[in-house]
């Protein structure tokens, strides 16, 4: 199959997924008593920039289908938004307050962004997937 | 019904073999109503704190994923691979929807209700006896987390997608179907941990 370059978008969107849930688990892992902030803030950075990274190299691909990403996005990303909704209900149902509360928001919010990205990416990428053709055109 | 064109490799010059293939929605409407209920009866378990919803959505939750997880991966996987290609792609197009809801509500269920339980229980706490079972089983779900959100559900969306298409490409298909059997094939195995890290602290 031929098939076009693209950034190694996934890997490094993983990445980024990893670093926020290593965070959550330095976090939870930590709870009730006293949690140093600076790990999972450390994380938290990381992660975002890789994902700021990841949508730079994407727009620098030519003829990326952004159409077709953002209709997968949005609706990835209303889906994405209830469960981190879901998860950060039950942080507030636990009284969990102060630094590690803005932090474990600010996670949920990148892990919301990140997933749909994921998704929209994989499905952007084939959107102009054509197979060999009956007329004996190239994929 | 719609056709997908499938490569000949067999037969050099030979027309591309037309498949039949169902129409469907990536993501049944219907399912809905029953993922909103699901959804909306975890918030009031959650609220209303007590031990057997919360156990109840736990256990079935985590219950379904475990074998969903073994079954696709262990069992249906390989089935999958050795099937025609016609076949597969029927079935993909009635299995792969489904699995859009499935999945992310039936773990949406286990870890809130699981991590709203072990508030309660107190199993989540540092000065839990078994505190290091109990973060070995975030680890756990925090690396099939990745892989099932990074890798599996992208590869689900995006299969249904390209099947979609009036020209679907067998190849795109074959490959994201690949990568969605393995990775479900990964977690199947990684379940096994969970279960060896849940009994031993449901022993204590």
């Amino acid at each position: 199959m031929n098939e076009r370059r693209f950034p190694p978008f996934t890997q490094i969107g993983m990445v980024s997924l990893a670093l926020i849930v290593t965070g959550g688990i330095y976090l939870s892992a930590h709870l009730p008593e006293h949690v140093p902030l600076g790990p999972a803030v450390a994380l938290l950075v990381a992660s975002t920039a890789l994902l700021c990274v990841n949508l730079f190299l994407l727009t620098r691909v030519k003829d990326f289908a952004w159409a077709r990403f953002f209709q997968v996005f949005k609706w990835a990303l209303l889906a994405y938004s209830i469960t981190a909704g879901m998860i950060g209900y039950a942080f507030l149902k636990d009284h969990l307050r102060g630094g590690p509360l803005v932090v474990l928001v600010l996670s949920l919010v990148v892990y919301a962004v990140q997933v749909p990205t994921l998704i929209a990416f994989t499905v952007a990428r084939y959107a102009n997937s054509e197979p060999a053709g009956l007329d004996g055109s190239p994929a | 019904m719609a056709a997908v064109t499938t490569p000949s490799i067999a037969v050099e010059d030979a027309a591309p073999q037309v498949v039949e293939r169902p129409s469907f929605e990536i993501v049944p409407r219907r399912g809905l109503v029953l993922v909103a209920i699901a959804m909306l009866l975890l918030i009031i378990a959650i609220a209303v704190n007590q031990l057997w919803p919360l156990e109840f959505f736990h256990v079935a939750g985590g219950a379904a994923w475990t074998i969903i997880d073994l079954f696709l991966g262990l069992v249906l996987g390989p089935i999958m691979g050795s099937m025609s290609v016609p076949a597969r792609v029927e079935f993909t197009t009635k299995l792969m929807p489904k699995m859009v809801l499935i999945m992310p509500t039936v773990v949406t269920l286990t870890l809130a209700a699981g991590w709203q339980l072990g508030v309660k229980l107190g199993t989540v706490e540092s000065t839990y006896p078994n505190h290091a079972w109990i973060v070995a089983s975030f680890i756990v779900v925090g690396v099939m987390a990745v892989l099932a959100l990074g890798l599996l559900e992208p590869a689900n969306i995006a299969v249904l997608f390209e099947l979609k298409k009036p020209r679907p490409n067998p190849q795109v298909i074959e490959r994201l179907m690949k990568r969605f059997i393995y990775c479900a094939g990964i977690l199947g195995v990684m379940q096994i941990a969970t279960l060896v890290i849940m009994t031993k602290i449901a022993s204590g």
